[in-house]
């Protein structure tokens, strides 16, 4: 491989603001692009991307075992039945995060590192272990946020880590590269001052943002299914994934669902959005 | 929005402007406490970590560097781990 791999971490802090939805998007997005992809789940006891991502009856051997080295990488990594050059390392659903070892997961990562092109960490929520081991070793963050005031302070207190406690923070490194991703967001509800806008929370976190996802009934649709929702490309939702990764591989693309659409004078009357 | 809505004027409780505020200030107060660490730290850290090498063999991970504020004076902690073999080699 000639390039360096690179490692991100989907973060938030808040639990339920749409990592793992993310990070299953995320990933399959860069792997339909052609870039050797892999996404691991760092969620050891609460694991649920194998689920999202429709592949949680093929998990024989996982990322704990990896580490403990009772099974190599190859054993362990599932290949994505949607798209080519993905691969899924799922977490452990019995042991707890301490399994996590810092020189561990540093050993997996240097391997996954020869031949992968992106390495996508799905972190758990909180500011425990598992976050911290997911967040250290990256060289870029995906914060996920929901427009919403717990989930924005939490975000900003991730931020503070990462900025404090990655490895390139101790070792002095230029920083962790961060991106915001706005989820769940209604553009009506902001438009009519019920819900924070895409500029209060860029005004409040102060870091790029990557792409806003409009709330969409075909997410929970997805997951259901097991489909990561960016392969449901006439979908709100997939497309703006879909415009998130192609912004995240260096296109400049115009945000296309932070603002309200005109409703017809027959569908304000009678309702529905 | 149902029939009704439709003749009443646009609401008037503008809650995210609220929200913003309250965020703004709260975010600001835990930024502030974050930020209180000197921006020596990192270096003094290092540098230990290159005097303490001199006679044991640590890595980064093992010097551990943190400073405290309480109420009007400061506590500089500093955590060395040295190695066991190291110890019961003597």
């Amino acid at each position: 491989m000639c390039r360096l791999a690179t490692v991100i971490v989907v973060t938030s802090g808040k639990g339920g603001v749409g990592k793992t939805t993310t990070s299953a998007s995320f990933a399959t997005g860069l792997a339909q692009r052609g870039y050797r992809t892999v996404v691991i789940d760092f969620d050891v006891g609460l694991r649920n991307l194998d689920l999202i991502m429709g592949c949680e009856r093929r998990v024989v051997y996982d990322f704990i075992n990896v580490i403990n080295n009772e099974a190599n990488l190859n054993q362990a990594l599932i290949r994505d039945k949607h798209v080519e050059n993905l691969y899924i390392l799922p977490a452990s659903q019995t042991r707890d995060k301490d399994a996590l070892t810092k020189d561990g997961v540093e050993r997996v990562l240097g391997e996954l590192k020869q031949s992968f092109e992106y390495i996508v960490c799905d972190s758990p929520a909180g500011i425990e272990r598992g976050a911290l081991m997911a967040l250290y070793f990256a060289d870029e963050a995906l914060v996920v946020t929901n427009p919403e005031v717990s989930s924005v302070r939490d975000s900003d207190r991730i931020l503070g880590i990462l900025a404090s406690r990655s490895r390139r923070a101790e070792q002095g490194d230029s920083p962790v590269k961060e991106h915001l991703v706005l989820a769940r967001y209604a553009p009506e509800r902001a438009h009519r001052g019920d819900m924070l806008s895409v500029e209060d929370v860029l005004e409040i976190l102060g870091i790029p943002l990557l792409g806003v996802i409009p709330e969409s009934s075909t997410v929970l649709q997805s997951s259901n299914a097991g489909v990561p929702v960016i392969l449901e490309e006439s979908s709100d939702a997939g497309a703006a994934y879909g415009d998130l990764v192609e912004r995240f591989l260096g296109k400049e693309l115009p945000q296309r669902f932070v603002t309200t659409q005109k409703k017809g004078f027959l569908k304000r009357l009678f309702g529905g959005s | 929005m149902g029939l009704f809505d439709y003749f009443r004027p646009p609401s008037s409780s503008k809650s995210a402007a609220l929200a913003k505020e309250r965020l703004q200030i709260i975010v600001a107060h835990e930024r502030g406490d974050r930020r209180n660490s000197p921006d020596y730290l990192p270096t003094l850290k290092k540098e230990l970590l290159e005097v303490v090498r001199k006679y044991v063999p640590i890595d980064q991970s093992q010097i551990k560097v943190h400073l405290d504020r309480e109420g009007g004076y400061e506590i500089l902690e500093l955590n060395i781990t040295l190695p066991e073999e190291r110890l019961s080699s003597r």
